[in-house]
């Protein structure tokens, strides 16, 4: 359409101007502003200039060290041991406060530790808080991907049989969706609850009141699966429809095809259905670590993080830092991280589901 | 023989049903004890959750708890400030994007492919990873409106509808709609004189219908249900949108009932609007994921 009446400078950045404007100013700027940002010590409200700080944000946040201590002995080189028979080792403060002999540890504070043998390792961290934050929001992408991509394919296959009212099931599969992941999260505290929580009665009535209660969220190793379970819940329905309209686009002769050769169904999946997904596969999963990776709102509504820092994720940590305590390079600096992240989660997932030549 | 089979096929029939049943059944639970416990008082609402009553309108009956709600909170004037950000973002995102689109379809002039890929990059962004320096950006922006010339975006509507009216996926949509769209009619209409602003109006946006209703409703449900941003933007109840007014409501803990009817209030008109244009939302996801 390259002629004289399709063509006008002015009327196309007349027409596109004010969107590429607006995503320019809200968009790509604060997303420089981010990089930017994060080299610096800029605060939202702040009496003293900003100030170019090089890397120490990203050090002060990603700085982690190995420490391997010997255990304690006494005079006879016998292992001290504390009243309870557990070997003592020599206190870390020692090699984390202005030890001139172990600088690049200094400031750091345990994370966890494991004994090898006699002697025992410490794993450090400058930040424990966004290690585990960091920690945390990776199993919660490598959980949520699989299943929830896993269970949504289920559901789409499930209705896309030629069944009498289907379409009412798949109208209520999908109703979570339309339900502000804020309320979701409200709702399902009441789920969770250690006291009269319907998940609680429900096993406990299944068992016959065998099973023990259990505060889901109140508890350091429930709470990160309480809230994982909730947003497969929450956001399955989405992918299913995704999936639905990828198997939809599979021509049916392929099928009739499949049946006339007498294959089984899991030949007619394994040799039909699935080929034929195999760009909804990367979308779906691209989709869902995008969302992951975000995981906000069900933290600050459900734990707050806690307990323990045992549901803290990295999108807690940068609101919590930037908003929270006005402290904007180091939510920024956050921020560039987990876009790192995306990036490259996204990068490596669509070089794996790749078409093969 | 035929009557065996017949049988068969009954039984599996029903295996079927039972099993699209019973995950039915998971995915409306919590909605339905949301709306019964909305209904009954504190005490009767924490003693039901021990049996299947917590999801039968059983028992002390009445909408007390909404009356309590309204008279605890502003709720009247969050669901104003929520329709009035939603409202107004949808229909400025639906013009703004659209004119976009349109220009990168059938217009051809300088810079159209470079802007376009920048747009379609922003894709990959998720909104969490600005949102810090954004926060940065709207506390010092200028603003001319009543009261003259003022500066910071901060306690506005404006900070909650402008940053949002331009998206990558809305472009994204309009752009591969307009595609499928004949190049022809839109160049003849060029040929017999009609303006650019005619052909926009009076030739493409009439065979936009399915579109324009696909990005409504993402934007819709996006705009409403927006959380981590007027959290951080918005500290006067006067522009509170409701996902951020229920912070009233989870702040105390006793109030069972009361809680139960806002997330009620709040979430049942957005239920209704999808039941009543399923089609239409299922549709518009799935859109999203035509040519991943």
């Amino acid at each position: 359409m390259a002629s004289k009446f399709t063509r006008s400078n002015s009327t196309g950045w007349l027409m596109a101007g004010p969107a590429a404007a607006l995503m320019g100013l809200f968009i790509v700027l604060p997303f420089l502003f981010a990089i930017g940002l994060s080299f610096t010590n800029q605060r939202l409200i702040s009496p003293n200039p900003t100030q170019f700080v090089g890397l120490s944000n990203y050090s002060q946040l990603l700085g982690v060290g190995l420490l391997t201590l010997e255990p304690e002995r006494d005079d006879a080189g016998e292992i001290l041991r504390d009243e309870d028979g557990a070997t003592s080792y020599p206190a870390l403060r020692g090699y984390t406060r202005n030890n001139p002999d172990f600088p690049q540890l200094d400031g750091m504070r345990e994370w966890f530790s494991f004994s090898l043998g006699e002697s025992r390792t410490y794993v450090l961290a400058r930040d424990v808080v966004f290690a585990k934050a960091v920690v945390n929001t990776i199993i919660f992408v490598l959980v949520v991907a699989p299943i929830q991509g896993g269970l949504a394919l289920v559901l789409a296959l499930l209705i896309n049989q030629k069944l009498r009212g289907i379409n009412v099931f798949r109208a209520i599969y999908f109703m979570p969706v339309v339900v502000s992941i804020v309320v979701v999260s409200l709702l399902w505290r009441f789920i969770y609850d250690g006291q009269s929580g319907l998940l609680n009665n429900l096993l406990g009535a299944l068992t016959f009141g065998a099973f023990p209660r259990i505060d889901w969220l109140g508890n350091p190793s429930t709470a990160l699966g309480a809230i994982i379970a909730m947003s497969i819940w929450q956001a399955v329905g989405f992918h299913m429809v995704i999936w639905l309209s990828g198997l939809q686009t599979i021509s049916p002769s392929l099928y009739e095809a499949a049946a006339i050769e007498g294959a089984s169904k899991w030949q007619t999946f394994r040799y039909v259905t699935w080929p034929g997904l195999r760009n909804t596969a990367v979308l779906v999963l691209i989709v869902i670590t995008m969302q992951a990776f975000a995981l906000f709102a069900q933290i600050d509504v459900m734990t707050s993080g806690g307990p323990l820092d045992s549901t803290q994720t990295i999108v807690f940590q940068a609101v919590e830092r930037g908003y929270g305590k006005q402290d904007i390079s180091g939510g920024s600096t956050i921020s560039v991280i987990l876009f790192v992240f995306v990036l490259a989660i996204s990068l490596l997932q669509r070089w794996l589901t790749r078409e093969k030549k | 023989m035929a009557q065996i089979s017949g049988d068969n096929h009954g039984l599996r029939l029903a295996v079927r049903y039972t099993v699209l049943g019973l995950i039915a059944l998971i995915f409306i639970f919590p909605l339905v004890f949301m709306l019964m416990s909305s209904l009954k008082p504190d005490a009767q609402l924490l003693s039901d959750t021990r049996s299947l009553r917590a999801f039968l309108p059983v028992g002390d009956i009445s909408l007390d708890n909404y009356f309590d709600a309204f008279r605890r909170a502003p709720v009247g004037l969050f669901i104003f400030n929520s329709v009035i950000v939603t409202g107004v973002t949808v229909a400025l995102t639906l013009f703004i994007c659209s004119a976009a689109a349109f220009a990168f379809v059938f217009i051809d002039w300088r810079g159209r492919d470079l802007v376009l890929t920048l747009i379609l990059a922003t894709l990959i962004v998720p909104f969490e990873t600005i949102a810090i320096p954004l926060l940065l950006i709207a506390s010092k922006l200028p603003w001319l409106g009543f009261d003259g010339l003022t500066y910071g975006w901060l306690n506005s509507y404006q900070v909650q509808i402008v940053p949002f009216i331009a998206d990558g996926l809305t472009i994204f949509l309009f752009v591969q709609y307009f595609k499928d769209l004949p190049g022809e009619l839109i160049e003849a209409a060029r040929v017999e004189g009609a303006s650019w602003w005619q052909v926009y109006r009076r030739v493409v946006m009439p065979l936009a219908g399915p579109v324009l209703a696909t990005a409504a409703i993402l934007k819709f449900l996006v705009m409403y249900n927006q959380y981590l941003w007027p959290l951080m933007v918005v500290q006067e109840e006067r522009y509170r949108p409701v996902m951020v007014g229920l912070q009233y409501f989870f702040q105390l803990n006793r109030a069972w009932g009361e809680i139960m009817a806002y997330l009620s209030l709040i979430t049942v008109p957005v239920l209704a609007f999808y039941l009543f244009l399923q089609r239409a939302f299922i549709a518009s996801i799935a859109s999203t994921g035509v040519k991943g």
